[in-house]
């Protein structure tokens, strides 16, 4: 199935949760989602007998200034097609609920983006920062971040 | 024995000792300036002690198994068949701090990292030489400027005895530092002080 066709069929199942279609200017199109209805159409894609993707390629967070995006790019083995979700999230407070229970791989994924730009998933098993210190402070992708003076006493400059 | 030293103006045992360690490998030199310390009549008998042991441990350096990112690959490249580490007696890698003398500290450490990177310093056994080899150890490299998360110079939490510069450095380069480190040892007094005095005996010390 191409992106397109995948759309059509989303839009039929959950209607206005599935924002409408948008020919991308470069790069792959991607299909907009209401963060509220992300996981339970997670579950459509992976068990669909028309859809069954069994992969989770990669969770990704981007700070767009003015809002938070989550992207989810998502692989067939069985199909070999593939697609890729992208959620909005409120900048002050990005939550979303985890996929961690649909696709096992996301929880690390999901680790990642809350270490780097502070997105909450809910229902996450094991929601803690992956690569920095857990006393690190603030969220160093960020477009606003400033990095701090000093860390367990050693200056950063 | 002695007849040729005594033309020219004798050499004190400081000199000679100087002259012996100028190459650790180099045993007959050692054996030579023992020779003329005794045509002296030098009571330095401990002064060739300093050689032997700077020697044997200028020649067995063993380094510390680690290595943290990218420029861990030279020094595995240094340590393999092509450059062969073991030809300087350093190629065996030590798994375990307490048997190893030299940390070669290869790669970014990050703020995570060096609180562990100064445990395995504190596990090691004196003495103990620290290497800093490529741009990020030495000043952060890459990371110097917007690098949130690398400690910018490993002597902000380690004693650094070798930098090596390099990004990564040539594993030539590496080998390079390894004879400066070695010369470095050479030039140590284990056993005597500046006297060439040893240290067991009761006279003052350095
Ligand atoms: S100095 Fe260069 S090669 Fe070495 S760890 Fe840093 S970035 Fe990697």
């Amino acid at each position: 199935m191409n992106p397109r066709e995948i759309h059509t069929l989303l839009k039929e199942r959950f209607g206005e949760a599935v924002r409408d279609w948008t020919e991308p200017e470069v790069g792959d199109s991607s299909l907009d989602l209401d963060s509220g209805s992300l996981h339970d159409v997670c579950v459509l894609l992976r068990d669909d007998s028309a859809l069954r993707f069994d992969f989770l390629r990669l969770v990704s967070a981007v700070d767009r200034t003015d809002r938070i995006e989550c992207v989810y790019h998502l692989w067939s083995y069985e199909l070999a097609h593939s697609a890729a979700l992208r959620v909005e999230l409120d900048r002050s407070d990005p939550r979303v609920a985890s996929l961690s229970d649909v696709w096992p791989t996301a929880e690390w994924h999901e680790r990642e983006a809350y270490d780097m730009m502070g997105v909450v998933f809910e229902n996450h098993p094991h929601l803690h920062r992956i690569l920095l210190p857990e006393d690190w402070e603030g969220y160093p992708l960020r477009k606003d971040y400033v990095a701090p003076r000093e860390y367990n006493g050693l200056t950063n400059e | 024995m002695g007849t040729e030293i005594l033309k020219t103006p004798a050499p004190t045992a400081e000199e000679l000792l100087g002259r012996a360690v100028q190459d650790p490998r180099d045993l007959t030199r050692y054996l030579y300036y023992l020779r003329n310390v005794r045509a002296e009549g030098l009571s330095v008998a401990v002064a060739p002690l300093d050689a032997a042991i700077n020697w044997s441990r200028a020649s067995s350096i063993w380094p510390l198994t680690f290595g943290i990112a990218c420029c861990a690959i030279e020094m595995m490249a240094t340590g393999a068949a092509k450059y062969d580490l073991d030809r300087f007696g350093a190629g065996a890698f030590r798994p375990t701090p307490r048997q190893a003398d030299l940390m070669i500290v290869a790669g970014t450490v990050t703020h995570k990292m060096a609180p562990r990177v100064r445990r395995l310093y504190d596990q090691m056994p004196e003495p103990k030489f620290v290497m800093a080899m490529g741009a990020c150890t030495i000043g952060g490299g890459p990371y110097s400027r917007l690098g949130y998360h690398v400690v910018k110079g490993i002597d902000r939490f380690l004693p650094v005895d070798v930098c090596v510069p390099g990004c990564p450095p040539r594993p030539e380069a590496l080998i390079d530092a390894l004879m400066y480190l070695q010369r470095k040892i050479a030039a140590d007094r284990p056993v005597t002080d500046r006297y060439l005095r040893p240290f067991f005996s009761k006279e003052k010390r350095r």
